[in-house]
């Protein structure tokens, strides 16, 4: 091992420049690094790993035989992003969101964006996350988007770029509080030198966001939560348990007379805010998809008569369409007369002609995705693909081109990651969290995915991704 | 509080009550086997008949070996009663219901779990070289159960507001503890004596003193009485107002729960379920050991047992179906 055998190439790396010396953010992490000693790393992070198995901060991947379950690879080296960069980072993506929920605000009202053409209206009202139910409603305090987590990218020469919105359901904020709870234990010594900016608070503002939905003085809340074999019902009942608020099924919950109530020992029980962890179609048999058993009859009218907050509002699937996702910086200028301060990765649409022939001539140079896939499943990465994978691929653009889109494969940033017993490098992105309560909170950091296996660009746990902690200093 | 999160919670507890109670019994009976000599062959059997789960035993093994009993009662997947299916089930509640109880809770549970399940891999690994079922380190294993157990009573106790998710573990757990306690008693109806002169012999005593080990209760017992007498046992164990095992123990805590989590205050109408348990609460306080060995032991604690079962399903109807 060790550190002085670390090589990146041809990538910008978080850790080091181009020339090989550490940028001045981690000069202190590497001396610490090399003091340990590589041995004394592996202790430490197996014991990072079990400290995370006696949690129970695990997933259960159901596969033949003995279900197995396994704690969500995490790795001990942290990322860190100086505070210069953060600072721009963040009224990046205050401004983003902001600028998204003006456009849904717009789209399912007025729809003044769409009749000066900004956006084509086909684009829209084919989205699959555009739902007609939602036109003319009016969410408390004019917010839809109160929960976002971003993905963000840096490319070849380091400039971060947001890959996609995630305005649905993002999750992964459990993990970020408990990789530093972890990381606290594993390197007290790091803490107790650097300035690194805490989120032990975050379950707070998300609550006091919650709150702020309700017109009543101390609002029965809950966590709404598919039920304990959704992959993220960890993340569902640890922000319940750390906001100390009800978690929820569907089935727990009834409508009376467009209120929504919860069955508990001593009867029906009013609830007033839901942040719910289950999507739009499936939330109301009644008003959406009619064979959803999770969802609760009634509620969606029991939302239009203001009678329950529901965050994020339904609806907002539309802003996060991949599609959608292109006209970003256009919907930021029409809205607040900006500039987008982070950049989008370039796009093509595959249902604009001249894209559309591009992407089929250069699939094999460009990563293509379904314009409302996630967890890395409906796509393709050209250059790692088989001739019959592309060939495949390109039927399934022939046939709804509507639905894809491409960009360029941006050579993601590495981090040193500790791989048995070695440091290797391997590529990350980073979603940071950002709640739109009485102003946006954007927590310091966020989720930084590693891609565990070499030369991989998939960051999704599903697909064998793990995670760091993300230190952002001073 | 929810319904649904109220029975997580006391089947939670039920869970880790059984579990507790198993490994006592298998515990007492392994010590009672190594004090025996040939002259007096030991019987697991009874074991599994106390638990009422014979059935499902000799649908799978053919033979009552000790290996074929102990398999059974800790680690065999295919009993939902064992140790092991006990703990899961213990532990899946409990990760149902994580946002009402506190995290030193979940982790003593999960760990305890995690333990067991890497028991279980190694004893199926040691079986598969010596065909043994009473390994080196059995009675650590159990002793570790019941530590476990009882470190998460302590937790439960001392980490948690004693609201209704307190008073709904209460329940599962006296109501678990009441049935067992029954069934421990009984297990001398099982235990067959190798003619009826042995009544009163040393090996009946030996039984009997093992009943009172099962149940935790011989140092409390002794405490109480001068001899090992069968009468004596069952009084302790059914009528006691203080031993926590006790039947009539059971049911005052059952009573008082059921107290708190209806919210009924003196004077106002009452619930179904608690009246069964204050009806059936008197009746015991009013019967003496006599008249019950003057019905039938054995008679009497299916008897116990049926009570509780109803106690149980007017629980369920009041608080956990709407």
């Amino acid at each position: 091992m060790f550190i002085a055998d670390y090589e990146s190439k041809n990538v910008y790396d978080e850790m080091f420049s181009k020339e090989g010396n550490a940028r001045q953010s981690y000069h202190f992490l590497k001396s610490k690094m090399e003091s340990l000693g590589g041995l004394e790393l592996v202790k430490r992070s197996s014991s990072a790993e079990k400290a995370l198995m006696s949690l129970g901060i695990t997933f259960t991947l159901y596969g033949e035989g003995e279900q197995q379950e396994r704690i969500m690879p995490f790795d001990v080296i942290p990322r860190i992003v100086p505070s210069e960069e953060w600072v721009r980072m963040e009224s990046g993506l205050k401004q983003r969101i902001q600028a998204l929920n003006l456009f849904l605000k717009d789209l399912y009202g007025e729809g003044k964006i769409l009749k000066d053409k900004v956006i084509p209206r086909d684009i829209v009202e084919s989205s699959a996350g555009y739902l007609k139910q939602c036109i003319g409603l009016k969410p408390p305090k004019d917010i839809w988007i109160h929960i976002t987590g971003t993905d963000l990218v840096r490319d070849g020469e380091g400039t971060f770029h947001v890959l996609e919105d995630n305005l649905r359901c993002p999750s992964g904020v459990s993990y970020v509080l408990e990789n530093r709870e972890v990381m606290k234990r594993t390197f007290p010594e790091l803490f107790d030198k650097l300035n690194i900016r805490q989120v032990y608070d975050y379950p707070y503002h998300l609550r006091s966001m919650l709150e702020n939905l309700a017109d009543v003085e101390d609002p029965v809340i809950a966590v709404w939560t598919p039920g304990v074999f959704n992959s993220a019902y960890y993340e569902h009942s640890f922000l319940a348990q750390k906001m100390g608020v009800f978690l929820v099924e569907g089935s727990d919950l009834v409508v009376e007379k467009d209120h929504v109530f919860m069955k508990t020992t001593k009867g029906l029980r009013k609830i007033d805010v839901i942040y719910r962890r289950i999507d739009d179609t499936f939330m109301d048999p009644n008003s959406f998809r009619p064979d959803s058993l999770l969802g609760v009859k009634g509620i969606f009218e029991a939302y239009k008569k203001g009678n329950i907050a529901l965050a994020n509002a339904p609806g907002t699937g539309v802003a996060d369409d991949k599609v959608i996702y292109s006209f970003v910086p256009k919907i930021i200028k029409y809205y607040l007369g900006e500039e987008a301060i982070i950049p989008n990765v370039p796009t093509y649409l595959c249902s604009q002609e001249d894209d559309f022939k591009y992407v089929i001539e250069n699939i094999h140079n460009l990563v293509v995705k379904a314009a409302n896939g996630a967890g890395g499943y409906g796509m393709i990465i050209g250059p790692k693909s088989t001739k019959q994978e592309q060939e495949d691929f390109k039927k399934l653009i022939i046939g709804d081109p509507r639905n894809y889109i491409a960009q360029p494969v941006l050579n993601l940033s590495t981090v040193p990651t500790l791989i048995a017993d070695k440091i290797e490098a391997r590529h990350v992105d980073l979603r940071p969290f950002i709640l739109y309560g009485k102003e946006i909170y954007v927590m310091p950091g966020g989720l930084t995915r590693v891609a565990l296996r070499k030369g991989s660009l998939v960051v999704n746990s599903s697909q064998g991704g793990g995670s760091k902690d993300t230190w952002v200093l001073g | 509080m929810l319904s649904r999160v109220a029975e997580s919670v006391f089947w939670m507890n039920r869970y880790v009550e059984r579990a507790e109670n198993y490994s006592r019994f298998i515990d007492v009976n392994h010590q009672l086997s190594l004090d025996l000599n040939d002259e007096f062959p030991n019987q697991w059997m009874p074991l599994v008949f106390t638990t009422g789960d014979a059935a499902e035993f000799q649908k799978k093994y053919e033979t009552h070996s000790p290996a074929n009993v102990i398999r059974f009662m800790t680690f065999d997947e295919e009993n939902p009663n064992s140790i092991f299916n006990c703990l899961s089930r213990a532990r899946e509640n409990a990760r149902t219901i994580r946002e009402n109880i506190s995290t030193s809770m979940w982790e003593v549970l999960n760990e305890f779990y995690l333990l067991v399940k890497e028991h279980k891999k190694n004893y199926h690994e040691k079986q598969n070289l010596s065909g043994d079922g009473i390994s080196v380190g059995l009675s650590e294993f159990l002793a570790f159960v019941r530590k476990s157990c009882q470190s998460f009573y302590g937790c439960l106790d001392a980490t948690i507001s004693h609201d209704e998710v307190w008073s709904f573990a209460l329940l599962g757990r006296f109501l678990e503890r009441a049935d067992k306690t029954t069934r421990i008693l009984d297990m001398k109806y099982f235990i067959l004596l190798p003619s009826i002169q042995d009544v009163g012999s040393t090996l009946d005593l030996l039984q009997w003193l093992s009943l009172l080990k099962s149940a935790s209760a011989h140092e409390m017992y002794n405490h109480r009485y001068k001899k090992v007498h069968p009468k004596d046992i069952a009084e302790f164990l059914i009528l006691n107002e203080t031993f926590p095992r006790s039947i009539v123990f059971c049911l005052q805590e059952i009573e008082e729960s059921l107290e708190k989590v209806s919210g009924t205050k003196e004077g106002l109408p009452r619930n179904l379920a608690q009246e069964a348990a204050t009806t059936y609460l008197n009746r015991l306080r009013s019967e003496n050991i006599d008249s019950i060995f003057n019905k039938g032991l054995h008679e009497y604690l299916d008897d116990i047992q049926i009570e509780l079962n109803q106690i149980g399903s007017k629980i369920v109807e009041r608080f956990f179906i709407n």
